[in-house]
């Protein structure tokens, strides 16, 4: 599965616009890309989240992954 | 448990009526309890100490003189408020923001706080405290401080997003970049290119109501706070790691909000007033005066924009690109990367790159503002796509319409859009009567177009049965735009009984689950989830209750219009039990009926808006009016429509102050020169016409009424919209927000004086 980072997250990836990666949940997701990229624990710290297929995930990790979707890992946003 | 969010499509009794607001009277006869309306036995006045400085370290402070007034209880400094955040940057940016550790880091920082019996002995003490400074050179503009002689504030920031990393620190906190494509060759297609820059001035929130709380903490560890706040549970989680308190032996109350929109999602004196109440071991009640909301809450960011747009003699956007630059004050935010994600959400460009820049200067720590970040950003494309327009001789919406980000448009943040309300908002716009109504002499008009994402969180609720069938639904997101009234019609509608059988309370931290702040537009979203699950989870115990009643299985039961109903040959002639009936009898079959549910409520819909303003511009003073203006915005469902309105207009009139006076002004010391309403001018009524509304419909499939947050989007358009409009009227097109007389004035005179020297050649 195709992963694409967003802004200041490929810093964290070593500058990749995409990884690829094996998940079939975000927690899966998440494990597996700071066990391959250490420096991502950072901005998982700072908050993050998961946009599935166009909808954003910013907090439910148990969320599952279908097969062939689309996903962007992205900075997670506040609002007023 | 997991319970299905998708849109149903479902048909509503209760929702989308116009009930009266339940919180109206209690407001309109000052029953209402804000943040200032709490009292306990013996409690003090706490006031704050502030930085006369825009940057200086603090030398010695020598409270001496004043710990001997009578009168006086406590006195503390940073050395009362010891550093507990374990290594969390943003954690220890907070509790230095609250109270500044060896330095001061702008006009209004505070420095020492004291709690006393009066406030004439809290103000007189407050003087005896001697502070030396030594004063340190300081930056205010963002520009100035990415420049690299510029003042270093802190020797720790490095800025992040670059590659290789710088060695020196620097004012640049992170850079973020957001896009897809690629521009060059999109700007290769074009058949116009235009570039121009902007530059906004720092606003406030302006809430009427001033940061205000009653703390009261125990020597057994437990706490209590009163407070003013979008988010009860946030301030309990940051207070109580500040303060080194137990999460759960913290109780926080919020109170009735008079207003909020960001400025109230992060904490500023309240731990400020527990330290001080713990030291005191009396309850301390602090109240920010308008001067210290000003100087040191948190405003939104100045900014400073590059924008440059191409696009093809048919209108087709083919590359853009944005620069921003974003001061967050004196700590590192978020503000230019939201920009970058938000700048040309309304289009679908399929060659874009978004470059930010999160600065800090020697200003108060930002703070989110309603759809924080969008405004600015929107304001240098929506500006930019009518000029654009014009050089092409296309009509300012078809342009738009043209290049409109539809479902399945690639966001700047990157994911593909759902099904999404802007192509809607512009058709409408399009066909409003507004948009054929004449002009006249000095009168333009303009549009624009602007974005939020809209967010969901943490959330939980309790719904109640009383034994006489009302019910009372405790939720832990704050009312800040009439969620109480919306979030009863939900329970209402679920149940099947009628609004004013509803209660809706806000509860306070140890009565639920932690709920999010009430901030992204998430109030009726998330909580409007909880309460349908809640509703449905208190309807499955109604129908083992009335199958108890009725002697048959529970699954012989059926909820229909407010009433349980056995189904099956053998029970067809059993009546009917209503909630009513159901809730009477509830102590001898089974104790209280209650319905319970906690919820992350992911997948918010994004808001989208589009506005039309019309403006007549004094050519002899500068003075712009808006005649009329009309908001299109999608709200996914209105629940009430009356409150969604209400959000709407709210937040252009926000909008149309900062396009038109609102501003931060710094003097070359660094202090601020209007921290007072009277010289920081927000919008009253007489300055407004009524501003028209149009509620568009296009439901978020990721909620069963298809909610999608309604309470900030129509922010971002305004300063686009009014910028277009003055360049309609005037031929003038406004670089510099806000475009109040002086600058719209100026920029008349310009352009007259190069009129001038071309027509003498």
């Amino acid at each position: 599965m195709q992963v694409s980072l967003n802004g200041a997250l490929r810093s964290g990836a070593g500058g990749a616009a995409s990884i690829e990666i094996e998940a079939a949940t975000i927690r899966e997701l998440l494990t597996k890309v700071v066990e391959r990229y250490p420096d991502m624990s950072e901005y998982l710290d700072r908050g993050i989240a998961v946009a599935i297929d166009g909808v954003v995930f910013r907090d439910d990790w148990n969320q599952s992954i279908p097969q062939g979707a689309e996903v962007f890992l992205m900075p997670r946003i506040e609002g007023g | 448990m997991a319970h299905d969010n998708s849109y149903t499509g479902q048909k509503f009794e209760v929702v989308g009526n116009r009930f009266i607001r339940p919180d109206g009277v209690d407001k309109v006869t000052g029953k209402a309890r804000y943040g200032a309306d709490a009292s306990a036995p013996g409690q003090l006045v706490g006031l704050v100490l502030r930085s006369p400085h825009a940057h200086a370290t603090i030398k010695k402070i020598d409270a001496s003189k004043a710990e001997k007034l009578p009168g006086v209880k406590a006195i503390i400094t940073a050395e009362d408020l010891p550093d507990l955040t374990g290594g969390d940057r943003g954690m220890a940016d907070i509790l230095e923001n609250c109270m500044a550790r060896g330095r001061a880091l702008y006009d209004g920082h505070a420095v020492a706080a004291v709690a006393a019996v009066d406030a004439q002995t809290a103000r007189q003490a407050l003087k005896l405290i001697k502070v030396s400074y030594k004063k340190l050179p300081h930056v205010t503009d963002v520009d100035k401080a990415m420049k690299p002689n510029a003042p270093v504030i802190h020797d720790w920031i490095i800025t992040g997003g670059v590659d290789p990393k710088p060695a020196k620190p620097s004012n640049i906190a992170n850079r973020t970049q957001m896009g897809h494509g690629d521009v060059e060759t999109g700007f290769a297609e074009a058949d116009v290119i235009i570039e121009r820059s902007y530059k906004t001035e720092q606003t406030h929130q302006g809430y009427i109501e001033p940061h205000a709380c009653l703390a009261s903490v125990n020597p057994d560890g437990t706490a209590e706070l009163w407070v003013t706040t979008q988010g009860p549970f946030t301030y309990r989680t940051v207070c109580a790691t500040l303060l080194g308190l137990d999460i759960a032996k913290l109780k926080v109350t919020s109170s009735e909000i008079g207003g909020g929109f960001g400025g109230k999602t992060h904490v500023w004196t309240e731990p400020v007033a527990l330290a001080l109440s713990r030291k005191a071991n009396r309850p301390v009640k602090l109240v920010m005066t308008r001067d210290e909301v000003f100087r040191a809450s948190g405003p939104t960011a100045s900014t400073s924009i590059d924008i440059k747009i191409g696009a093809t003699k048919k209108g087709v956007i083919t590359a853009a690109t944005l620069e921003l630059r974003y001061q967050g004050g004196a700590f590192p935010g978020i503000w230019a990367m939201l920009a970058c994600m938000t700048g040309f959400a309304c289009y679908d460009i399929k060659n874009q790159r978004s470059v930010g820049w999160d600065v800090i200067v020697n200003r108060p720590k930002v703070a989110a503002y309603r759809a924080p970040s969008a405004p600015m950003a929107a304001y240098a494309v929506e500006s930019t796509m009518d000029i654009v327009a014009q050089e092409i001789g296309m009509d300012a919406v078809d342009f738009r319409l043209k290049n409109v980000a539809k479902e399945g448009a690639q966001a700047p943040y990157g994911p593909l859009y759902g099904p999404i309300g802007i192509e809607a908002a512009l058709k409408a716009v399009k066909k409003h009567p507004q948009m054929r109504a004449k002009l006249k002499k000095n009168q333009g008009r303009g549009i624009a177009c602007g974005f939020w994402f809209n967010i969901g969180g943490q959330t939980c609720v309790d719904l109640n049965v009383g034994t006489d069938g009302t019910v009372s639904l405790a939720v832990g997101t704050v009312d800040v735009g009439g969620a109480r009234s919306s979030l009863g019609m939900i329970a209402a509608e679920e149940l099947g009984i009628s609004y004013d059988e509803v209660k809706v309370h806000v509860a306070d931290t140890a009565s639920l689950g932690h709920n999010d702040t009430t901030e992204g537009s998430r109030g009726t979203f998330s909580s409007g989830m909880a309460a349908i699950f809640a509703a449905r989870d208190a309807i499955e115990v109604l129908k083992g209750r009335a199958a108890k009643m009725l002697d048959v299985p529970v699954d012989a039961i059926v909820w229909e219009n407010g009433q349980a109903k056995a189904v099956g040959k053998q029970h067809g002639n059993l009546p009917k039990l209503s909630l009513k009936e159901i809730a009477a009898k509830s102590p001898n079959t089974g104790g209280p009926i209650a319905g319970h549910n906690e919820v992350v409520a992911d997948g918010a819909g994004m808001g989208f808006a589009c506005h039309i303003c019309d403006v007549e511009v004094d050519p002899e003073t500068g003075l712009t009016k808006i005649l009329r203006y009309t908001v299109v915005q999608d709200a996914g469902k209105a629940i009430h429509p009356d409150y969604v309105e209400g959000q709407f207009q709210g937040a252009a009139a926000q909008g149309i102050g900062w396009a038109l006076n609102e501003e931060y002004v710094y003097g070359d010391d660094g202090r601020l020169q209007n921290p007072g309403f009277l010289d920081y001018r927000i919008p009253v009524c007489s300055d407004l016409p009524f501003i028209d509304t149009k509620i568009l419909e296009i439901p978020n499939p990721n909620h069963p009424y298809g909610i999608r947050g309604v309470g900030e989007t129509s922010i971002v358009p305004p300063l686009g919209a009014i910028g277009n409009a003055i360049a309609d009227a005037t031929g003038v097109r406004m670089n510099h927000v806000p475009m109040s007389p002086i600058r719209v004035l100026e920029a008349l005179d310009q352009a007259a004086t190069l009129e001038d020297q071309v027509s003498a050649g």
